[in-house]
């Protein structure tokens, strides 16, 4: 019997030969996150008349497979702001720890939270910046929806770099490119904002959601909407993407099983 | 010399549960020269009182603004006033910087307490040897606070402290019903008020040893923190000469009446 315990367990070297230790290098370059792994896809906010409407589908994938099927990528800051996270769900996990204990540690003031949806995105911009300088960033792209320190409605985005960008309307990932020009068509540059209702900007909000789930192969037809106004944040988590139609896709061609 | 073997440092209670080193440093919190401040539902004001070491010399600085929207008043020790308003504008500067907001007055009160405390609290340390007033205004309006050598920090309506500062605290008791509804340039009379009353017989505020400092909220809008200083506070002498006289008057027909 051989009494060195790590050989315990092992295939015998006599017969196998010695373990490749090479395997379990712990030398070399040390490695931070260099790509995200499992993933949500877009973030879609539109700004109204009082308020902000903000909706992300439930699904996390991880590479092409779609892993988890009811992940809420939509997380409530205390009940002033949401944040709608796309990109890595661990990090999303960890800034929405990290914005629970800031919300707990606001409220030991005699005043409650007082921080808006402006601060906090100030905020979570400088982490993002601060991570990414580090070389190891936090993989996402977020919205943050809510009022500003006057009382506006609020809505903007930051991302993996520290980037900040603002707009009327706003969508991360696949959606910068198929929502926003939607959202555009609605709420053509200048629209005052008085002129948005609320019914407007949610029901544009699930027109976005509808084509990203025609065309974006990473997103699915369950998703989570959040109205935010002065009366507090509407949150609903299990919606179900209405009305489809898949008559187009008859007409597609150039890809896929194609018999003619 | 010593009063007894407990007073050597800040860590060990005496047998009566004192800790002499921070009574001692609340000691020369009254050594200092009298700082008064007040606030209302708009506003808080600061009033100091100033000293100068000698003839030819200088005034020593009362007030020190932090930030747009607060500022401290002190009584002691100027130069532990100089760490504790360093590490302030610090934490001031800090706040907006990742938050984008101006720091509430709570949290900032709570942290120079917290340092303080820590002071009282390890071999080799002494208690800090200054008293604060903490005015400002944050989202939830104006505010004043107290803060003391051994941590402990109040949040006040009026306060008074240093040198003969009782007589300043009885005046604010006496006149705290007028404060809450009244203007701003009231409140800074009242403070004015408050700071003459602790001057003995030979002295009387002039526009060298006088310090007021204003912040508020006006119309719901911020306004900043002024600091009137010399030639600045002439003409707020001028009206608290002008009440006094009327005021003396209106007393003086009172008892005729």
């Amino acid at each position: 019997m051989n009494h060195f315990p790590e050989a315990w367990g092992r295939p015998r070297n006599d017969v196998y030969g010695a373990y490749d230790h090479s395997y379990l290098q712990t030398s070399g370059p040390k490695a931070h996150t260099s790509s995200p792994a499992v993933t949500g896809t877009s973030v879609v906010g539109v700004k109204f008349n009082g308020g902000v409407a903000i909706a992300t589908d439930n699904l996390a994938s991880y590479g092409s497979l779609a892993r988890f099927s009811d992940v809420k990528r939509l997380r409530n800051f205390g009940d002033k702001a949401m944040v709608g996270f796309g990109g890595d769900v661990s990090d999303m996990q960890y800034l929405d720890r990290l914005l629970d204990s800031m919300d707990i540690k606001e409220n030991y003031s005699h005043h409650g939270n007082m921080l808006n949806a402006k601060n906090l995105h100030t905020y979570l911009a400088k982490v993002f910046y601060k991570r990414r300088s580090e070389f190891n960033p936090l993989w996402n792209h977020v919205l943050v929806a809510g009022f500003d320190g006057q009382g506006e409605p609020f809505l903007s985005s930051a991302d993996l770099l520290g980037t900040t960008f603002s707009a009327p309307h706003l969508a991360t990932g696949f959606g910068a490119h198929l929502a926003v020009p939607i959202l555009r068509r609605k709420f053509p540059e200048g629209t005052p904002l008085e002129q948005v209702s609320k019914e407007d900007a949610v029901e544009a909000l699930k027109e976005c959601l509808k084509v990203l789930f025609y065309r974006d192969a990473r997103s699915a037809d369950k998703y989570s909407i959040a109205v935010i106004t002065k009366d507090g944040i509407d949150l609903k988590e299990d919606e179900q993407i209405q009305g489809q139609s898949w008559a187009f896709a008859e007409r597609i061609r150039g890809y896929g099983a194609q018999t003619a | 010399m010593f009063r007894n073997n407990y007073d050597n440092d800040a860590v060990t209670f005496s047998p009566q549960g004192r800790i002499f080193q921070v009574e001692y440093a609340q000691e020369a919190v009254k050594q200092g020269s009298v700082v008064v401040g007040l606030v209302n539902k708009t506003h808080a004001v600061l009033v100091g009182l100033k000293r100068n070491a000698e003839e030819l010399s200088s005034y020593q600085k009362k007030i020190i603004e932090i930030d747009s929207h607060m500022a401290i008043a002190i009584a002691g020790l100027a130069s532990d006033a100089r760490v504790l308003s360093n590490f302030m504008k610090q934490q001031s500067l800090g706040s907006k910087m990742t938050y984008g907001r101006p720091i509430p007055l709570d949290r900032i009160v709570a942290q120079i307490g917290d340092r303080a405390q820590t002071n009282t609290q390890h071999y080799g340390k002494r208690p800090y040897g200054v008293g604060l007033l903490v005015a400002g205004v944050d989202e939830a309006g104006p505010h004043l606070f107290e803060f003391q050598p051994s941590g402990l920090t109040h949040e006040m309506v009026a306060c008074a402290i240093g040198a003969r500062s009782q007589m300043a605290r009885t005046y604010l008791e006496r006149n705290l019903d007028k404060f809450q509804d009244c203007s701003r340039d009231e409140l800074i009379q009242h403070g004015l008020s408050a700071l003459k009353e602790t001057l003995s017989q030979d002295k009387e505020l002039t526009i060298d040893n006088t310090s007021v400092g204003v912040v508020g909220v006006t119309n719901g809008k911020k306004e900043s923190f002024k600091l009137y200083e010399g030639q600045d506070t002439a003409a707020l002498l001028e009206v608290l000469e002008q009440r006094e006289s009327a005021g003396a008057e209106g007393e003086s027909m009172e008892v005729d009446s």
